[in-house]
């Protein structure tokens, strides 16, 4: 049997040790939820949201590359629409955000298209020179800076951090023997959430010590250790299925996706304290909304995929 | 529906407005804009009703109506200014048959009755939307109910008004404006009232449930 050229017997054979992983969390939640209904409420929503959002994500995958960069582009869509909502934006800015929105299509555009140049400079210096300036049209000075630096601020993270994420699929596949043009996308979004679950876990069962308590006080040290020790581990682990990474490269790629994932964990926890919300949507049952469950993904993409360019392409 | 439902001859075309609300509504409203409801469980089932909601978008009434199956669609009616939806012939025929408006007279002659058609859906055992503001008016500011709503609880007094507080809508597309720019927007459902008396004290008691939703939601200003 032939696989099509997106595909690599690795990737199906991660996706589907993936399945069987969930599986696994879905009878152990479905077991602590015959015992206590109301205790296990919250985790059992998780799951069945890890179940659709697995599902969504592995059908892109296999759909091939242009389906990817579409999903993702919808991603970093309601990733921005939550962001916008969330924020006090100014009335005169409305015709601004939709000029923000356009930025979407057009950077996934760059992505399907592989240009690269386009594709790193389009966000941080054309939208960066074109948002303001079209502000200035609109003509309302009060509150201009913090209008102009909060709706920059989204862009880059929601979307010019997250098209990283799809920009791995436009790499050469002869970069990537093992994994094909999927491999190095679905290392990325694994270990990122794998993280973050390691690191929930960890600090539930071991957290003592606080590391950032003014931003979000139940995250520990010994969580951010255990979980970013798992995700190095796994990260050696799976380097040789999915990517070009030798050993010694892809510890360094499990510590940047570790460390990475948690500071943009922090980071989002920061602008919603800010803003004085505690999740940023109800659009996934368990989870909160699409910001809460890819703000790890904001830093580990863009670090992973240059530190990958660096090193292989 | 029972055999002892009154009908009426231009109510809604049940296969264009599912059609409408399957393929265009939906999509715009759960997809490009996202909804967060607190609440859902409140709003009433079946008729007779009244969810009185404010209103600063013309997605206020397709956000509403998004929030029940498409089967009950034929239900839920609208109640939208005569002057306004009645327009020309086009416009009229889509507000009465696919979204199901009942027409309100707004400057009615002395006399006449302008909540007519409310009070007859109301009859049919129907759920009415009614905008007590009046008017879109201010993007995402609430403004002083009419006396209309507390007529129509005075002679209706077992009805059951639901408040339902929205926001964003009037951010995503404000009055006067074409194009859409996308928000989340989120649907807040309040316990019901009934008749309680006097038009004064219930129609403070619904703005005073109302300002309560919109404290609930926390909600920054927009200016």
């Amino acid at each position: 049997m032939s696989l099509p050229a997106h595909l690599t017997a690795p990737v199906l054979w991660t996706m589907a040790a993936v399945l069987a992983a969930l599986a696994l969390a879905t009878a152990l939640a479905a077991r602590r939820r015959a015992r206590d209904p109301e205790g296990a409420r919250e985790l059992w929503l998780r799951v069945r949201s890890w179940w659709v959002m697995v599902a969504v994500f592995a059908v892109a995958v296999l759909l091939g590359p242009r389906a990817s960069i579409v999903f993702l582009a919808f991603v970093s869509y309601l990733a921005l629409k939550e962001y916008l909502s969330l924020i006090p934006t100014r009335r005169a800015d409305r015709r601004v955000l939709f000029w923000a929105y356009l930025a979407i299509p057009v950077q996934y555009w760059w992505v399907a298209d592989a240009w690269y140049g386009m594709f790193v400079i389009f966000i941080p210096v054309y939208m960066f020179l074109l948002l303001p300036a079209r502000m200035v049209l609109a003509g309302e000075t009060r509150g201009f800076l913090r209008a102009a630096g909060t709706l920059h601020w989204g862009l880059m993270s929601t979307v010019f951090a997250l098209s990283h994420a799809a920009y791995l699929l436009a790499l050469p596949p002869e970069g990537n023997p093992a994994g094909g043009r999927a491999g190095l996308l679905l290392y990325l979004v694994l270990l990122t959430e794998l993280n973050d679950v390691a690191q929930y876990v960890w600090g539930r069962l071991l957290g003592r010590r606080p590391v950032v308590p003014r931003v979000s006080p139940r995250k520990t040290l010994e969580g951010l250790a255990g979980g970013v020790a798992t995700t190095v581990v796994l990260a050696v682990l799976l380097a040789p299925w999915l990517t070009p990474l030798a050993p010694l490269e892809a510890l360094g790629a499990g510590l940047l996706i570790g460390l990475g994932g948690f500071a943009g964990d922090v980071t989002l926890s920061a602008v919603k304290r800010d803003i004085g919300v505690k999740d940023s949507g109800t659009l996934i049952p368990g989870h909160g909304g699409v910001l809460d469950r890819v703000d790890s993904l904001t830093y580990a993409a863009p670090l992973f995929f240059h530190y990958v360019v660096y090193l292989h392409y | 529906m029972s055999s002892t439902c009154t009908t009426e001859a231009d109510g809604p075309a049940p296969l264009a407005q599912a059609l409408f609300f399957a393929l265009v509504v939906r999509p715009l409203v759960l997809v490009v804009l996202g909804l967060n409801v607190r609440g859902r469980e409140r709003l009433p089932r079946r008729g007779p009703a009244v969810l009185v909601a404010n209103h600063n978008s013309h997605l206020d009434t397709l956000i509403l109506m998004s929030l029940y199956p498409l089967r009950a669609l034929r239900r839920l009616r609208p109640a939208a200014a005569a002057d306004y939806f009645l327009r020309t012939r086009w416009l009229a025929w889509f507000a009465r048959r696919v979204m199901g408006i009942v027409p309100v007279a707004r400057g009615a002659a002395r006399g006449a009755d302008p909540l007519a058609g409310a009070e007859a859906a109301l009859a049919r055992g129907e759920i009415l939307i009614l905008y007590p503001e009046g008017t879109r008016g201010e993007p995402e500011r609430l403004a002083r109910f009419k006396g209309g709503v507390a007529r129509l609880a005075e002679r209706h007094p077992q009805v059951p008004f639901h408040p339902v507080y929205i926001h964003g809508a009037g951010k995503a597309l404000p009055k006067g404006e074409a194009l859409l720019v996308p928000f989340f927007c989120d649907v807040l459902v309040g316990e019901p009232l009934r008749w309680n008396g006097s038009r004064r004290a219930f129609r403070e008691a619904l703005e005073a449930r109302m300002r309560a939703l919109a404290a609930e939601g926390g909600f920054p200003p927009w200016e």
